[in-house]
């Protein structure tokens, strides 16, 4: 099994790439006119339980505040594909 | 390393991914039945489409040395129009005695609507019907969680042998219900809505080697028809050993595949 260097020496780089990514599109969004919409506070909702994921791993956590946690089958769908974020008004 | 692709849509790609995934050492590739990007207009489209997948691909693998084998059904895309699906399911018996034809699949759910769900209980009932394994699809993004419950429950309602089922396309929050429950899981190298290989590494490590699968699913998106050996690949670099390598990628798939009569790997 690798030590935590060897995962480091892995990944980092590519981590980094990601989180550097992240936060230009955060600050993309800043910087432009409109409104956001549920996704950006479902993105919002993730980054806070990556960092505050309780019992669970981080990616568990954050696929989970991109979930829909309703339970019961919806009566037809409206749209075929996903957004990637909980929309309840379509999803209910 | 040789290698079975479990999952992946032939009908999408070209002969040179064919012949790529040859060289990489791909043993066998089996196809289930999905959503072509488009919904067909007649129970006619998919007979064309089952004779494709029991024809004509197997043909087509078979030039670079590569067994194909197909799982069908009317996918969940397609299964809003209840009335619809159940034309096109009664078209399926007429295709179960191919020799090529592994079981019922990629059923599941996509919006997790009360019609999917309806076609996909009698999906069940079919394979049940013909004992046939099962091939289990589960919904993208923000509908996979509460897709993967409601398919769980179904399962269980129908009082279907875990061991004959496989549920695709896990993810780190799903992984668990599915093996929990006895079930086989499949994780889909598809890395903008599903797992990377890292990812997939990831989950091995937390949830072991037993029952699961990897796959590429690669089909008319962008997806990588090679993502199964890139991911060996990254098992390496991960300092897997090559015999649990071999397992994921090689005797799990052969596990699971061989409670379908018609699977032989070295036909």
């Amino acid at each position: 099994m690798p030590n935590k260097e060897d995962i480091l020496d892995l990944y980092f780089m590519d981590a980094r790439c990601k989180l550097i990514d992240i936060a230009a599109f955060l600050d993309r969004l800043d910087r432009h006119e409109g409104n956001t919409d549920f996704r950006y506070e479902g993105f919002n909702q993730a980054l806070n339980a990556m960092q505050n994921p309780g019992a669970v791993p981080r990616a568990q956590a954050v696929l989970e505040a991109l979930s829909d946690h309703t339970e019961e089958p919806i009566p037809k769908a409206t749209i075929q594909g996903a957004f990637g974020a909980p929309r309840l008004e379509i999803n209910n | 390393m040789p290698y079975i692709e479990p999952h992946a849509h032939m009908v999408s790609r070209t002969t040179a991914d064919y012949e790529a995934m040859a060289i990489a050492g791909c043993e066998v590739i089996c196809e289930p039945a999905f959503w072509a990007g488009f919904d067909r207009s007649s129970p006619q489209g998919f007979h064309d489409y089952y004779r494709q997948l029991t024809e004509y691909e197997p043909a087509r693998a078979a030039k670079f040395g590569i067994k194909h084998y197909c799982w069908l059904c009317i996918n969940p895309k397609e299964a809003e129009d209840a009335g619809f699906a159940r034309e096109v399911m009664a078209i399926i018996p007429d295709f179960i005695d191919a020799p090529t034809v592994l079981g019922i699949g990629e059923i599941g759910l996509n919006k997790n609507t009360v019609s999917e769900l309806k076609i996909f209980e009698e999906h069940v009932e079919l394979a049940k019907k013909y004992d046939l394994p099962i091939l289990i699809h589960t919904p993208h993004l923000e509908d996979k969680l509460k897709g993967t419950k409601l398919i769980l429950d179904a399962l269980k309602n129908a009082n279907v042998d875990p061991s004959r089922v496989i549920v695709d396309h896990v993810e780190e929050h799903t992984a668990g219900l599915v093996l929990d429950a006895g079930f086989w899981a499949g994780m889909t190298l598809y890395p903008e809505s599903k797992c990377t290989p890292a990812r997939a590494i990831d989950m091995l490590e937390n949830f072991g080697m037993e029952n699961i699968w990897m796959n590429s699913a690669c089909d008319w998106g962008v997806s990588d028809p090679l993502a199964v050996p890139k991911c060996i690949q990254e098992m390496k670099k991960r300092q897997l050993a090559k015999d649990l390598v071999h397992k994921v990628v090689y005797e799990n798939p052969v596990k699971f595949l061989s409670q379908s009569k018609n699977f032989k790997v070295d036909g």
